[in-house]
């Protein structure tokens, strides 16, 4: 049975990592959750992602949403922000595209050009 | 949207964008009088009487990437095919309360889809560094209570830590489910 005082020692637990993570350096991963990402399957997408980063204790890494951002038929679309490189956009995003992503991308650096945008306009 | 989880979501994300503080989700399941109701509350910024008028229309949007909104259309088309409605009230600077309501057994009724899931993205999208927006879910199933109060989490884990964090969000999708598996009779 899951009680409110568990929530003691997830308190106690999270506190160090919490402190990394308020210094926002790190990677942004932003998810587009409007009407028409939800509708085409953002939610266990972003879900997926959080996952992997819980999985992998991935202090420095925050996952964001956004709204529309107006291409509604590439959707689910995923947004990475690294420091100091440019923006990288994924899209039509599925759970195991997202666990890519994060594993190659987000943990190695190597962007999966295959799901990026710019594969798709070809 | 393949479940009402999704449309929960999706409308409460309009609440979020109303600025709202506190969102209020209810899903009331009744097989006895064989209704199924969805609320969702806010204390937004609301719509003014103009705006509520045409808000039911899919050309009616606030968003500026495209003149099209899909939300509550689709909602109201979810509702409409299960012998149900769509109610929607507002006052601005006050906030908004819209009514879902379906027939329970309907054939057309979109299953509940995950309640968890929905939860989790809200509170994630509710707890960005800069403003923090509460939920409370309640979900009644033939008398049955469950219920999840975000402020009640927030006061057991203390103003340091956010509410996304990946550990407590794991904790709450394990509380929701445990909750609503009791009140669904163990199944």
């Amino acid at each position: 049975m899951k009680t409110i005082q568990e929530l003691e020692e997830i308190r106690k637990k999270t506190l160090d990592t919490i402190n990394i993570r308020k210094d926002r350096s790190g990677t942004r991963i932003v998810v587009g959750m409007a009407t028409c990402g939800i509708a085409a399957g953002a939610r266990p997408v972003l879900l997926t992602i959080m996952d992997e980063i819980k999985k992998h204790d991935l202090s420095d890494v925050v996952v964001a949403q956004t709204g529309c951002i107006g291409m509604c038929r590439l959707e689910p679309i995923v947004e990475v922000y690294k420091p100091g490189e440019e923006k990288v956009t994924y899209v039509k995003v599925n759970p195991s595209k997202a666990i890519r992503i994060v594993n190659e991308h987000i943990m190695k650096g190597k962007v999966v050009e295959g799901y990026t945008i710019g594969a798709e306009s070809k | 949207m393949k479940d009402l989880s999704l449309h929960i979501l999706d409308l409460s994300q309009n609440s979020i964008s109303a600025g709202a503080g506190l969102v209020e989700i209810s899903i009331e399941e009744d097989t006895k009088e064989d209704r199924l109701t969805i609320c969702i509350n806010d204390n937004g910024k609301g719509m003014d009487k103009d705006f509520l008028e045409k808000v039911m229309d899919p050309f009616v949007t606030t968003r500026t990437s495209r003149r099209v909104g899909l939300g509550i259309p689709l909602m109201l088309a979810a509702c409409s095919r299960c012998e149900g409605e769509l109610v929607i009230e507002s006052e601005k600077n006050v906030g908004t309360r819209l009514k879902a309501v379906f027939k329970h057994s309907h054939i057309d009724r979109a299953p509940m889809g995950n309640m968890a899931e929905t939860m989790l993205s809200l509170i994630l999208a509710g707890s960005d560094v800069n403003r923090n927006v509460d939920f409370v879910y309640r979900h009644i199933i033939d008398g049955r209570v469950f219920c999840l109060d975000t402020r009640e989490i927030r006061t057991a884990l203390g103003n340091d830590i956010n509410l996304g964090e990946p550990e407590v969000l794991m904790w709450i999708k394990d509380y929701i489910n445990e909750g609503l598996k009791n009140i669904r009779g163990g199944v």
